[in-house]
């Protein structure tokens, strides 16, 4: 006894465990007798390796870390296969489950974590496997042999991976995410889509938002459900869901537990002769599921151990996916918050994007996806809490330029510096030569730089770099920036530039928008998101996705928000006529929901003030079932078609204004459009329906229809232009759908028709409009195409459950109930 | 994880809509309302903005901010002050999520409630 070293018994012989052996044996060889435990039956290999190893690039020989001999030389006892059941500590021994007993002087418990389970029926079908060690991937190999569908529940880094080799290997692949973006923990929201893109062009189906119900099969697994009833075909199903630290033995000996295993800056646990190390640990509050951390706690446990304690401070992480072609880096925090500022880089055409997250100075976070060169760099910078106001301006740009005195430069100094032939825009292959010349040809802003060689014409990201181009070689000559404002600030692109971008690039979501046009933001503000929304609807009719969180609370609720957060709700009345059916509908509305106010607008119909957003869907479905739809009293769309009573009653009327007025509303109601759009027909020239203050107003003379446009009764008062007079009540409703389309098509978001025509003149919108009698047609075309597509009820669709989170409340809090619980 | 004495559990995290609110009313207390921002991180203030009590859950949500339904003032969702030159602040609940579940501070959600 006296000889023999004290017994050190390591429980998991995984990459922890036997780390912190080498780390013990470098420090002093001599110090222990050491015996290994692992539940596996096989040495130590590379866990993460594991992902190369399905995607069949690399053999489970060439992950090995310490084979057989490693465990010889040193003479440590690995005793793999048999599993640790138990440990004693008054008795200082652990029992393994074939019943060996062993005691120990030290113990370390290096366990790892085991897979998390989602509980939900069917988990332990057949066919149902996680992925943690190489049986794992042996079942998920043998499965794939076969071919077939695979289903990946998890999203994440893990999940994502798995989905990788098995695509490679020929399944048919189909991730599960809960979360709205791929790997939410690590990516931001637009690394996120770029990632999912990316693995959809790659032929697997990935479903965001998707809420596992059930695995069902019989005997075997068949297909997973989702709670939205999607059934998806599984021949194996891997779940990936997440991890937890593997805490039973300790927990069962009485060891303070946390999340993890509790342990102090040593690694030493409430027991002063066990050690934890690894994924089962719990260290200040934090538990870690990456190596890089491992690494850093197996040296503070052998130094504290066998040397001079230096005391583990705990770790920064950083992440990078293990799947080939995709490069995805992300370190540190990159949720913003107070004082934080981001600094993002897109370049469409490389498909990257960087974003900095720099606060008081110092780099806190970074996101990058496609050229994840500088990762490590700015991770460098990040744990060393380098102050980086030296070198900001250049530091999106990479470690090469901010060091070759990119940042000591002024701007205009470091593109005099470029050569001839250096490259400034991406997009185009233009050469600085060529804009200096194009420049030099007399194109003088950046709008002329842009039509002469194509410079910036594309993604943008050069803009900074062509207007330092014109500052240099125009001096004070060079008038600025141009003047037709940006959309906001997060792009240098126009309201215009950015709907041509959209339809050249047939850009269909915004995160795709925002990526393509190099947003300078992550996700937008509450000025661009609603545009590009209304813009991207506006294009793209049948492919449209609806983003609510992109609309103004009234757009989202379907509702106008009050003051004091009730809802109105305005029913339509096609023309300003109602029923007596309607209105004791309505009556019954206002009763059974309390409505405090029932007012007539100033838009012939009734408006129900103070509803509570609880009992939005039900009012709906009353007047629903009356008949009647959404009068959109809250959007940026067709509100109403205001109309006099016209030839049927009145004893000077010309014309069935009130008729033609019904079926004007038929057709446009339910359009959305850049702002509100209002629209009277009055039966002559007396206008009672003061069609000439409206955004499309119909007079009616003895001889046919006069047709006004850009009319405004807001703010600033505008008397309508006339556009022309026809014949029919058929050319009405052409010119109108025409007159609507372009409006739609043209004019800025949040533009009415009376700013619209008096920027681009009367003069324009006639040579579209009535001149063109093609374009018109084409015009009407594209209009009654997308009403065909979009012309529904929203009211319909909530009254029917759609969206229903958004009207109720997530909880309830009874202070009194919840005491004790 | 069930309720504890600091902490209330106020339901699953995937119920909170990525760039939305959901909210919370609290018997006798004010109003809470819980946010989820893009990069899936959940924060907790009182449902009403500082210039005129608007129900900031209805707001428009960006980066870690707020923009208020009413008149378009900007609110951090981690402090509760307002941005820009507007001047105010709502009170914030703090909030974890373990396990998936969403829990706010007991203390501060019962703050003022019967
Ligand atoms: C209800 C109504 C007043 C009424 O009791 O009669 C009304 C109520 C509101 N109007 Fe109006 N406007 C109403 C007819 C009008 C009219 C008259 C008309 O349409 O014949 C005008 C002037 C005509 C015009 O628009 O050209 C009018 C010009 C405005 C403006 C200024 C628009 C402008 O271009 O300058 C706003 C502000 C805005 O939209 O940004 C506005 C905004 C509003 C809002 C939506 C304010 C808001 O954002 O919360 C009010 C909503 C109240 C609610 O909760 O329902 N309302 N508003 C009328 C609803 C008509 C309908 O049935 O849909
Ligand atoms: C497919 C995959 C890819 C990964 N990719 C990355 C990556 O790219 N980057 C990164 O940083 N991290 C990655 N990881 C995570 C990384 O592998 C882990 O952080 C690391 O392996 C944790 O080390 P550990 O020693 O704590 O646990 P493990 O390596 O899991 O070792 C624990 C060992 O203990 C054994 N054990 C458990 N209970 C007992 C018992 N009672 N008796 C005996 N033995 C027991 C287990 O069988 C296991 O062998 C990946 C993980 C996986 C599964
Ligand atoms: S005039 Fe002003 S106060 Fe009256 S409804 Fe219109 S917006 Fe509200
Ligand atoms: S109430 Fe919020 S900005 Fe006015």
């Amino acid at each position: 006894m006296t000889d023999t070293p004290p017994h050190l018994v390591v429980i998991g012989n995984g990459m922890a465990g036997c780390r912190a052996v080498e780390e013990i044996l470098a420090r002093d060889p001599g110090k222990y007798r050491i015996t290994i435990f692992g539940a596996e039956p096989r040495v130590n290999y590379n866990r993460i390796m594991l992902s190369p190893v399905l995607a069949g690039e690399k053999t489970y020989e060439e992950i090995i870390i310490n084979g057989q001999d490693w465990y010889d030389d040193n003479g440590i006892e690995l005793i793999s296969g048999d599993p640790v059941a138990g440990i004693d500590r008054a008795a200082k021994t652990v029992t393994s489950r074939s019943g060996r007993a062993i005691s120990y002087d030290k113990l370390m418990i290096a366990t790892g974590s085991d897979p998390f389970i989602i509980p939900v029926p069917g988990k332990d079908l057949p066919g149902v496997v996680t992925f943690r060690d190489l049986d794992d991937v042996e079942k998920m190999l043998a499965a794939a042999d076969l071919g077939g569908n695979a289903v990946v529940i998890g999203g994440g880094l893990l999940g994502l991976e798995a989905a990788h080799g098995l695509s490679l290997r020929g399944m048919q692949v189909t991730v599960l995410h809960l979360m709205p973006t791929l790997m939410e923990r690590q990516l931001d929201e637009a690394a996120g889509w770029l990632l999912k893109t990316a693995l959809e062009g790659r032929g697997q189906t990935i479903l965001t938002g998707a809420d596992t119900a059930e695995i069902v099969g019989d005997g075997k697994v068949e297909a997973v459900r989702l709670k939205d009833g999607t059934e998806i075909p599984a021949d194996i199903v891997v779940m990936a869901v997440g991890i937890r630290p593997n805490v039973a033995l300790a927990k069962e000996a009485g060891l303070a537990v946390g999340r993890g295993i509790q342990v102090d800056d040593d690694m030493v646990t409430s027991d002063a002769d066990i050690l934890a190390v690894g994924e089962c640990v719990e260290h200040d509050g934090n538990v870690y599921g990456l190596v890089a951390p491992l690494w850093e706690m197996c040296r503070s446990l052998a130094d504290g151990l066998v040397a001079q304690p230096n005391g583990y401070r705990g770790s920064v992480t950083s992440t990078k996916l293990k799947v080939s072609g995709i490069d995805v880096f992300s370190a540190g925090d990159f949720s913003g918050g107070e004082g934080c500022e981001d600094i993002v880089l897109r370049d469409a055409t490389r498909g990257v994007y960087k974003r900095v997250i720099v606060k008081d100075n110092k780099i806190v976070g970074a996101v990058l996806y496609g050229d994840t060169a500088d990762g490590n760099w700015y991770f460098d910078l990040l744990k060393k809490g380098e102050d980086i106001a030296e070198i900001r301006d250049a530091l999106i740009f990479g470690q090469a330029f901010a060091s070759g005195g990119g940042a000591a430069l002024n701007p205009i100094d470091a593109v005099a510096a470029l050569s001839d032939d250096a490259e400034i825009c991406g997009c185009n292959g233009v050469s600085k030569g060529t804009v200096m010349a194009c420049i030099g040809g007399g194109a003088q802003t950046l709008d002329a730089v842009r039509s002469g060689c194509k410079a910036s014409g594309s993604c943008g990201s050069c803009t900074g770099l062509v207007e330092n181009l014109l500052a240099l070689s125009l001096g004070d000559d060079y008038a600025g920036e141009r003047d037709v404002k940006p959309m906001c600030k997060c792009t240098s692109f126009t309201h215009e530039d950015v709907r041509a971008a959209i339809l050249e690039k047939e850009l269909k979501e915004i995160p795709q928008v925002m990526q393509e046009l190099s947003w300078s933001t992550p996700d937008g503000c509450a000025s661009c998101r609603p545009a590009l929304n209304y813009y991207l609807l506006c294009a793209w009719p049948a492919e449209h996705k609806e983003d609510p969180q992109s609309r103004f609370v009234n757009e989202r609720m379907h509702a106008n928000i009050q003051k004091d957060g009730t809802y109105s709700v305005v029913p339509r009345m096609f023309g300003g006529i109602t029923t007596p059916n309607e209105l004791r509908a309505i009556a019954d509305a206002a009763d059974k929901y309390k409505a405090r106010t029932v007012k007539v607008t100033g838009g012939q119909r009734i408006d129900l003030f103070g509803i509570k957003k609880e009992d939005l869907p039900d009012i709906w479905a009353d007047l629903n079932a009356a008949g009647m739809v959404s009068g959109h009293a809250y959007g940026k769309a067709l509100r109403t078609v205001k109309t006099c009573v016209g030839s049927e009653w009145c004893r000077f009327g010309t014309q069935d204004s009130t008729g033609l007025g019904i079926m004007i509303e038929q057709m446009t109601w339910g359009s959305w459009m850049p702002h509100k759009f209002k629209i009277a027909v009055s039966g002559c020239p007396r206008n009672c329906a003061e069609a000439t203050i409206k955004d499309f107003g119909v007079v009616c003379v003895d001889s046919g229809y006069e047709l006004h446009i850009g009319g405004n009764g807001g703010i600033h008062l505008r008397g309508t232009d006339l556009l022309c007079k026809v014949a029919t009540e058929e050319e009405t409703l052409e010119y109108c759908a025409a007159f609507i389309q372009l409006y739609r098509e043209e004019a800025r978001y949040l533009d009415r028709t009376a700013p619209w025509v008096e920027r681009v003149g009367l003069d324009y919108v006639k040579s579209r409009v009535v001149d063109d009698d093609e374009g018109r047609r084409a015009l009407r075309a594209r209009f009654l195409h997308s009403q065909k597509i979009l012309q529904k009820d929203p009211w319909a669709e909530r009254a029917s459950g759609k969206e229903a989170h958004l009207h109720q409340h997530l909880a309830e809090i009874r202070p009194f109930a919840v005491v004790g619980a | 994880m069930p309720h504890s004495a600091l902490w209330l559990d106020v339901g699953p995290v995937e119920q909170l809509p990525a760039l939305g609110a959901r909210t919370l009313p609290v018997q006798g207390g004010e109003e809470i309302a819980i946010f989820r921002t893009a990069n899936g991180d959940v924060y907790a203030l009182n449902n009403k903005c500082p210039h005129k009590q608007g129900p900031l859950s209805q707001g428009i949500v960006h980066d870690n901010t707020v923009t208020c339904p009413l008149h378009n003032w900007r609110i951090s969702l981690a402090t509760g002050q307002a941005l820009g030159d507007d001047v105010g602040c709502v009170p914030t609940i703090p909030v974890k999520i373990d396990g998936g579940r969403i829990l706010i501070g007991r203390k501060e959600a019962l703050a003022n409630a019967a």
